[in-house]
């Protein structure tokens, strides 16, 4: 039997699980897009079929990274930009875990920007979700390396000189295998996202734009928006590279020049996870690692055993 | 000074074989009854660059590389760049012989091969007359030329072993057979021919020199082990079941090894982006309930540094091992030293909450690793191996005995959820993780997919259920709690059976020497070397660094008059440390320090000594002398 029975466990699940009984309230400024990240993952969990004790949230250092207080399941509040190579770890550990890394812009395509990339290439089987408000919001608004061209705050004062970071680009390019840009003004196709991002089997990159009313109001809310699939103005194939890799372009450059297009952008059903290929190669056992330590029959193999021969 | 035991280097380019060839000629002795160690020297280049290895072996037991070298097998560089006279490399193809001859002992052995050599150059060179006055035995031979009669031309190391045997009349069978064991076909009848070949050419020698090799027997099955071995055995034995990484020497070797056995012992292994995710994946591994480790070296540690921190505060288990290299930064990737002490101890930010141990060879890295992993898990906090590039190369022999033990998958404080279910839970349903009572500071942890276990893992200060909590009152039971466990740890260390300090020499002994990590068996060599030559000095190699084992080193430098601490660094940290936690003895200490990237040898300690009770300076070497504080 396994030593973990909220893995898998059938039950009805209700949102209001996922609300702290020790910090229920967050403390983010009102008005900002971090509750509308909060609401919509409490909303999807029910639909995905997992329980607070069967997830984990690994988050960065950021308002972003507060998520981990605010959502009831088994939490990793990390460091500034690691949440990534922890949270696929503890995948990698054990598979069984509903595993969700989170953080800011700053966090995931900034000092973490090397992380995000090669999880993504080796697409685990977990979701990211990046709150992305344009903006260092934890340490008081300076420039982030999603902020448009031009933007000027204290670190920049004459207006950034740099080309943002195209994170949907980025992150088709790097290998991920779903890949959504959804908005906090829009819960309903935020939640949808969610879901499908934690049902994918593969890397699911969520872009989650999130207004900071406190330190970025030039981003505005984000509204209004245009998804990408409702639109009569788009038409391309979310599970062709080529087609995606135009249609983020557009968005990302469209984005620039205040305009929100939000939606799904690439789809990848087929590519097998990570776990799936280190298992094929025969470097991951089927059996959980983390099982094996609460097994009492367990046998251990000894040095003694397999290695110590080849030194006689 | 010499030394009757047989001291045979191999030396030519990287490339050329070198470490395979030195790992058999050791195996080989090793099964002919001898101890054995081996000590290693190459370039940070993948071809050419002088590289030897040392093989010392006696019927007696050998701890450390000898003093100088009795035998020189030059097979010249073969990856050599072209000879120009104005570039400040030189000749390199002839490096393997030419910069070997300082530390030839008299009478010594040399052969090198004429294939690979040009004679007309060596005229050149002032081997003749050296040879003369030192009394060097020399003998050209044709290994290449040899190695081509009967196989290829690579083959010219089988060669030069077959022409050491017959040399110092060393029974061939030895060789022969690890041949077979390890080749088959027309590549091991090749070797096997060369070998036969190359023995009678050299006993038709005119032989001058009266160097053999001596005979001896051990009582039971012995296995060739290097630190790195033993590090990743320790961990497997340990129950880890989990390695990331990044590739940087010397670290690397522990890495590779655990990779590729890893598989086999149901654990994974992954290669990552840098160092900063390798420590953040044994954390995360770690955190869902594996047991798991990470390593580097300097630069490498030094990305760890943050994660570091992660694992003292969120109280997640890990294991880090740190193989150091001559630094600063880049330093000499491939030379020893241990300059990365005070790093390792005090790297990231805030008070230090951490173990690290020092382990000073092979049984003790193997011993210290297990360790590590044990009060890691039971304690909740990082614990660091600390070794060196010496310690994680060389080779010597253990009894397989050793090893013959249990295994210890052990989580140490985790519970299963039966104890979840009676443990105290936050009125929310959250576990109460970090409790601030626990007398030993440690509070039982859960594993994510357990039922009931639910809390926050978190870098920030926390309350008991784990959420950020910056309460003066609270902040203070945590850090209180969290240090507690050192002190727990150290009362754990000192109660368990065997020490991890190491004592040499008569107890009574008016002088000290304090050594920590890997110049411990060289020191003790030394300190044999002293009390025949009339001193009265005994030593400690010390391999617990955090928490520092204050009673022991107390009770010893209390029992001496004044201590020499020998360290291979420039600035003294190992006696710095012992003065900072011991808050005394600082006009005791005295230094004797090496920083030219090659390891003591017993010879220079003994000359450091000795100078040192006059407050000289060393005459010998690269050795630096800093006396006692008031001196
Ligand atoms: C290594 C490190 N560098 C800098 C910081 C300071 N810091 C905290 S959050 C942050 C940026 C936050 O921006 P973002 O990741 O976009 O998150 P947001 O607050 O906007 O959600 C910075 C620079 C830190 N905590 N750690
Ligand atoms: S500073 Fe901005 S991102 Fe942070 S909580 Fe306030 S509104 Fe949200
Ligand atoms: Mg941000």
């Amino acid at each position: 039997m396994s030593a973990f029975t909220a893995i898998g466990e059938e039950r009805e699940i209700d949102r209001e699980e996922f609300t702290p009984g020790v910090e229920p309230q967050p403390t983010w400024c009102p008005g900002c897009g971090d509750f509308g990240v909060l609401k919509a993952l409490k909303q999807a969990m029910p639909e995905v079929g997992r329980t607070p004790d069967e997830t984990m949230l690994v988050t960065g250092i950021g308002c972003s990274g507060k998520l981990s207080s605010y959502f009831e399941s088994y939490g990793y509040h990390s460091i500034h930009g690691r949440s990534l190579p922890i949270a696929r770890a503890a995948k990698l550990a054990n598979p069984g875990l509903e595993v969700i890394a989170a953080g800011g812009d700053g966090d995931g395509y900034g000092i973490g920007g090397n992380h995000f990339m090669h999880t993504a290439r080796e697409n685990h089987d977990i979701t990211y979700i990046v709150f992305n408000n344009e903006i260092f919001g934890l340490t008081k608004g300076q420039t982030s390396p999603t902020s448009p061209k031009g933007h000027k705050s204290k670190t920049q004062p004459h207006g950034s000189a740099k080309d943002p970071v195209r994170p949907l680009s980025l992150s088709l390019a790097s290998g991920a295998s779903y890949i959504a840009r959804t908005a906090a003004v829009n819960p309903q196709q935020a939640k949808e996202i969610l879901v499908e991002a934690m049902e994918h089997d593969g890397f699911a990159h969520v872009d989650f734009l999130t207004q900071c009313p406190t330190w970025n109001k030039d981003a505005g809310e984000y509204v209004p928006y245009t998804d990408v699939q409702e639109s009569d103005e788009f038409d391309f194939d979310i599970t062709d590279r080529r087609e995606a890799a135009d249609m983020m372009y557009e968005t990302e450059s469209r984005l620039w020049e205040g305009e929100v297009l939000t939606g799904r952008f690439y789809h990848d059903a087929e590519r097998p996870s990570y776990s799936e290929e280190k298992q094929a190669i025969g470097e991951m056992p089927e059996e959980p690692v983390a099982e094996r330590y609460f097994d009492e029959d367990a046998e251990w193999e000894r040095t003694a055993d397999e290695l110590i021969d080849r030194h006689t | 000074m010499t030394d009757d035991t047989l001291m045979w280097r191999i030396a030519g380019g990287s490339g050329d074989g070198i470490d395979s060839t030195s790992q058999n000629f050791a195996r080989a002795l090793m099964r002919a009854g001898l101890d054995v160690f081996t000590h290693r020297h190459y370039p940070s280049r993948i071809r050419g660059g002088h590289t030897y290895v040392e093989v010392r072996a006696s019927d007696t037991p050998v701890r450390s590389r000898g003093d100088g070298f009795n035998f020189l097998l030059a097979l010249g560089d073969s990856f050599a760049r072209n000879p120009q006279d104005d570039a400040y490399y030189g000749n390199e193809e002839l490096k393997p012989l030419t910069e070997q001859l300082d530390d030839l002992n008299e009478g010594g052995v040399i052969v090198y091969d004429t294939g690979q050599l040009d004679e007309e150059e060596i005229a050149q060179t002032d081997l003749d007359e050296r040879a003369e006055e030192n009394d060097w035995h020399v003998y050209p031979m044709d290994l290449r030329n040899l190695a081509r009669e009967h196989g290829r031309d690579v083959m010219r190391n089988t060669a030069g072993v077959g022409v050491t045997a017959a040399l110092v009349d060393m029974d061939v069978s030895y060789f022969k057979d690890l041949v077979r064991e390890a080749m088959s076909g027309d590549v091991m009848e090749a070797n096997l021919e060369i070998l036969d070949a190359a023995y009678e050419r050299a006993q038709e020698l005119d032989q001058t020199h009266d160097l053999t090799v001596p005979s001896g027997s051990h009582d039971g099955e012995q296995a060739l082990m290097t630190g790195s071995n033993a590090i990743a055995y320790g961990a497997l034995d340990a129950g880890c079941r989990f390695i990331s990484g990044y590739p940087m020497t010397p670290w690397t070797d522990v890495f590779t090894i655990m990779a590729q056995n890893l598989p086999k012992f149901g654990g994974v292994s992954e290669q990552v982006e840098d160092e900063i995710a390798a420590a953040a994946l044994a954390i995360g591994a770690s955190h869902a309930g594996v047991k798991a480790m990470s390593g580097s070296s300097g630069g490498g540690f030094a990305l760890m540094s943050e994660p570091l921190g992660l694992a003292e505060m969120t109280e997640t288990p890990v294991v880090l091992v740190e193989a150091m290299r001559a630094g600063p930064s880049t330093g000499m990737p491939t030379k020893s030293e241990q300059a990365d002490l005070d790093f390792v101890l005090y790297t990231s930010q805030g008070d230090s909450c951490r173990v690290v141990f020092a382990p000073a060879n092979v049984t003790e890295a193997y011993e210290q690793t297990r360790a590590a992993f044990r009060i890691a898990y039971e304690y909740q906090l990082p614990a660091i191996v600390l070794y060196d590039q010496k310690l994680g190369g060389e080779m010597r022999n253990v009894s397989a005995d050793f090893f013959d033990r249990e295994p210890n998958p052990s989580l140490g404080s985790t519970l299963t959820e039966e104890e979840l279910a009676e443990a105290a839970h936050h009125e929310s349903g959250k576990f109460r993780r970090f409790r601030h009572d626990g007398e030993d500071g440690v509070s039982p942890r859960s594993i994510p997919g357990q039922k009931g276990g639910r809390f926050l893992a978190t870098g920030n200060e926390s309350n008991e259920v784990g959420h950020i909590c910056e309460d003066p009152d609270n902040r203070v039971a945590q850090m209180d709690r969290r240090m507690r466990k050192l002190d727990a740890i150290r009362t754990d260390l000192d109660e368990e059976e065997s020490s991890h300090q190491t004592y040499h020499g008569p107890t009574g002994a008016e002088y000290g020497i304090l050594t920590f990590g890997s110049q411990q068996d060289t020191v003790f060599e030394a300190v044999d070397r002293l009390n025949e030559l009339g001193h009265d000095v005994k030593a400690l190699g010390v391999s617990d660094l955090m928490p520092y084992p204050e009673m022991e080193v107390t009770a010893f430098l209390e029992s001496v008059e004044e201590c020499l601490v020998v360290e291979m660094n420039a600035s003294g940290q190992f006696r710095g440390l012992t003065q900072r936690e011991l808050g005394r003895f600082g006009p005791k200490l005295s230094s004797l320090l090496k920083y030219d990237g090659e390891p003591f040898e017993p010879g220079e300690i003994v000359d450091g000594f000795e100078a040192s009770v006059d407050g000289d300076q060393p005459s010998a070497g690269n050795l630096k002398y800093v006396p006692a504080a008031g001196d």
